[in-house]
Order: C-alpha cells, then structure tokens, then sequence
C-alpha cells in the first residue's frame, strides 16, 4: 500500500532563508502524525509545501501516490484562526458547505439537507449550532467548523496547523475524540503544534523538525532529551523537558 | 404632489434619463461588489485599480481603440503587478499598493498629457453624467449585467475564496482564475462608472455602501440587500442633488453614500440592539 504522505529531500528557501533542508520522512495511512519543533522551525512551510502552495527548490511531495500537484481536492486543509477572514457574516452551515463545492461543480447550489454536510456536522458535535454565526462561536468550536469543512470534502489526508493553538482542554478532548475516529475510518491526520505538553499517545508518529529532520519515528523514541534539545537548543529545553515528563506518564 | 414633481421633472430632460438609468446601474454593480470588498478589506486594493485604469484608458484614447478594453487590461494588470511586488519584493501589501496605485496614476498623466487625446481627464477622474450618451449608456448596461451576471453565478466560489483562500486552494477551487476574475469585476465596474462618478470617486460606491450594510447586516443575503439598497439609493439621490444644485455629480453620488453611513453609524448607537453577543455553550 502507498504511504498517505512522502517527502523526498525536500528543501524549502525563502529568499536566502533555508526553511526546509533535504527533509525526508513518510507517514503510512490511517495514522496521526504530529509535526513538533519550535516556531521558525519550517512546520508552516511543511504544510505549504504539503498543499503545493511552496514549490521547493530540490525534492518533491507525494500525496496519497501522486504528486502533490495532482491531490489537489483530496487532501483537506484546516486552517489557523488568524487565515481566515472573520468579517464574513457566515453561519456553521455556510463554511462547512464550501467543503461541498468542487464535488457539487461550478453553477449548482449545495443543497440545505445535503448529506455530507449533515454528516460532518453531527460527527463533530456541530448539528445544533449549524445556523449559528462563526464569529459567536467559542475557539472550540470554531475549530471543529473547520474540521467539519474537511469532513464534508471528504479528504484522505487532513492537514491541521497548530490546531490546539488557542483553545481548552475540553475542546482538545473533542478534537482528538473526532481525529480518533476519522483514523479509524482510514484516513491520514498530519498536525502541527509548537505545544510539548500534548496527549502524544494517540499519535503513531511525531516529525521533529528544526528546518531539517531532527527525528521521526513513534513518541517515545523521538522525544527523548538529546533529541529535543536538538530541536530546541540547550538553554530552552530544560523547561521543555518539565513538560514532557509531566505528560509522559503515559510511558 | 411637490415631491412628485421634484423626481419627475428632471427627467423630462432626454440627458437626466439617461444619467438616471447609468448612475442606477452603477450603484447596483458596485454595491454588490462593495461586500466582498469591504468583507475581505480590499478597500485600498479597489482604489489602486480605480487609479491605474487611468494610464489604460489614455492609451486607449490616444490609440483610437475602445476605453474598455485599454481600462480593464489596466486594471487587470495594476492587480498582478501589486501581487508582484509583493511577493518578490519584502514590502507589506499597503505599500505595493500604495507604489503600484501611484505609479500608474502617474503614467496616465505623463500618457495624456503628451498625447492630448480628446477626452477630459476631468470628467474621467470625476465623472460627468450630464454628458451620457446612448453609447456609454449602452456600454454601462452590457459591463454591469455581464459582471453581475458572473459574480452571481459563481457567488459561493468567490465566497469561499474571500473568506479563506488556503482552504479554497487546497480543496481544488480554482483560485488564480477566481481571483483574476474579481479584479476584472472591479476594473469592469470602475469603467462603467466614468461617466458617472469617474474613475477615483467610484470607491465610494465600491467602498460605502458595503461598509454601511456590514453594520445591521446579519448574514450574507442581508447585507447584500442592504448594501445595494445604499448604492442605488446614493446614485440616484446624488444624482438629483447634482441637478438642483448644479454641482458635480461624482461629488454628490459620494458624498450622498458618505452621509448614509455616518447616519446609519448613529442610527445603529441610538436604536442598535443591546443585546450582547452570548457565547455559545459547550
């Protein structure tokens, strides 16, 4: 079987700042990868380069077997709150229906009973406040509206940026509840955070990235202290390492 | 009926029918796409292509070919050169514009001051709808249905785009052609408008009225109602000021949107609801 996600060498510049450097890792299907390393540290331009918006200079990205260029559709993008513009006086319907729009076509409207929509917005816990206006929503659940969006799109690879940025504990709980369950349905989660104190034991797999691979492979052998101050530099990771062990009761 | 007459008797003139058909066009064109320029804050991107469709149109004029088409490639291509600038260069996007907004105003200048075409850059600056003829009327109506036409039919797609361009991106939406197509609409609707406001007091219409429906509007729907309520109504109101008044007509259309959106800015303090926004539970 085809891994969900391939990267191959890939190097990122920008001007003459090197984002990414020969940065290879693959991430199998139905898994749940989380990208970690500081800000500054290429997670974003990871992801552009995931979605094809950053064309790297050497290497390349294959999505679900094609290149990057063709999966165009099948992956969803979850964005972070400041990416979208919050004037827009739409309701929880209206964004989770864009989700429906390039598989509805050009000219035909996303029927109101749609049943795409209608599913992503139960899975995710939204079907009461669908007519809600997103600007009224808590963090939370402005998240899960973005989430439900990739749902209705019914993507094989979600891409998430920093998506426990901003938001509780309880909201955190719903959102791994619904990561959980669209892994077991077969599809690739690949998040990014900056947030060592995250519950790692449901990922399979944690990329640290420092502009180059620092490690990849399951939790416990990547968060270990050689690797993380790697990742961090010396003088920040102590205070990093509080965090993980606090969270690594799991080990 | 003395209010009767006021509205009836200008239009016994053949010149005030046809500025009254031409501004009413022009207040719902850009009325409509005054909400996806105020929602996305395109404010400022909208007033640098109304600037540089000016270089477009003397060439045009010196040219002898159609204004339209000389003034949408403008447009068309301030819009890519502002992209430009500020992709290639390491400059925040209200400078790009503020450099690509000025410099082709200039070369409009440079360009109709050495060829003198025909054409007043007064009135296309300004606008001067005591002169419509049936051409520009004509040439007004086809630009308006055609952009309101298309903005309709792919309303959701420029919705989505606006409101989240990564998403519509990586979803398959075909962004670069969406985008291209909304400042095509803007320059299009900045061109309609010469003979009615001109080309630098059209933001108004493409401003105002949209910024006047984000304060009551309670979703999309409404907010394009309200807004092309206030364009209409600015055009036309505008329009009759500048007959009685005898004063510029792209003046009063402007400043007749202006006055709607300070007296709806007080109007909504006076009776606006109180009610607090409650955060949603769970």
């Amino acid at each position: 079987m085809t891994d969900a996600f391939r990267a191959e060498g890939l190097t990122v510049v920008y001007e003459r700042v090197v984002a990414l450097e020969n940065v290879s890792f693959a991430v199998p299907r139905g898994s749940i990868t989380a990208v970690v390393g500081p800000n500054g540290g290429g997670k974003s331009s990871l992801f552009k380069a995931a979605v094809g918006l950053v064309k790297p200079v050497s290497g390349r990205v294959v999505v679900l077997g094609v290149d990057v260029a063709k999966a165009r559709g099948k992956v969803a993008y979850v964005p972070q709150k400041e990416d979208v513009y919050w004037d827009y006086p739409l309701t929880v319907w209206d964004v989770v229906s864009m989700g429906r729009l390039k598989a509805v076509g050009p000219l035909k409207t996303v029927p109101k009973n749609d049943e795409k929509v209608l599913t992503a917005l139960e899975k995710t816990g939204l079907t009461d406040l669908m007519n809600r206006k997103i600007s009224d929503l808590s963090g939370g659940q402005q998240q899960r509206v973005f989430l439900a969006r990739a749902i209705a799109q019914e993507a094989d690879l979600y891409l998430l940026d920093e998506p426990l940025k901003g938001i509780d504990v309880e909201s955190e709980d719903k959102l791994f509840d619904i990561l959980s369950e669209l892994k077991s349905e077969g599809k690739t989660i690949l998040m990014s955070t900056h947030d060592l104190s995250s519950t790692f034991e449901l990922f399979e797999n944690i990329l640290l990235l420092r502009n180059r691979v620092i490690a990849f492979g399951p939790p416990d052998k990547v968060l270990t202290s050689e690797n993380l101050s790697a990742a961090y530099g010396s003088d920040r990771v102590a205070m990093h390492l509080v965090d993980v062990r606090r969270v690594a009761g799991w080990r | 009926m003395a209010l009767n007459e006021l509205f009836l008797q200008p239009l016994q003139y053949e010149f005030m029918r046809m500025a009254f058909l031409t501004a009413l066009t022009v207040g719902v064109t850009a009325s409509v796409l005054s909400v996806i320029v105020v929602l996305r804050g395109w404010s400022l991107l909208g007033d640098a292509i109304s600037h540089s469709v000016l270089p477009g149109l003397a060439t045009a004029a010196a040219l002898n070919l159609p204004l339209t088409i000389g003034g949408a490639a403008a447009g068309i291509t301030a819009s890519l050169l502002i992209g430009i600038v500020e992709s290639r260069t390491r400059v925040r996007n209200d400078t790009a514009i503020g450099i690509v907004l000025t410099g082709t105003f200039a070369l409009g200048l440079v360009i109709i001051s050495k060829y003198r075409p025909t054409v007043d850059i007064f009135h296309i600056l300004f606008g001067n709808v005591l002169a419509v003829s049936y051409e520009d009327f004509a040439t007004t109506v086809l630009l308006s249905a055609g952009v309101v036409a298309v903005f309709a039919a792919f309303l959701k797609e420029i919705v989505s785009y606006t409101f989240d361009p990564i998403f519509s991106y990586v979803a398959g939406l075909p962004s670069n052609i969406i985008h291209l197509g909304l400042m095509v609409m803007i320059s299009l609707t900045v061109i309609s408008a010469l003979q009615t406001v001109g080309i630098i007091l059209v933001i108004s219409l493409l401003v105002t009225p949209g910024a006047t429906a984000q304060l009551f509007a309670k979703n999309l729907r409404q907010m394009f109602a309200v807004s092309m309520t206030m364009g209409v109504a600015s055009a036309v109101i505008g329009l009759y000021l500048s007959f009685y008044f005898a004063v510029s007509s792209g003046g009063t259309i402007a400043l007749t949107a202006t006055a709607f959106f300070f007296a709806a800015t007080v109007l909504k303090k006076l009776f606006g609801s109180v009610q607090q926004v409650r955060p949603a539970s769970q």
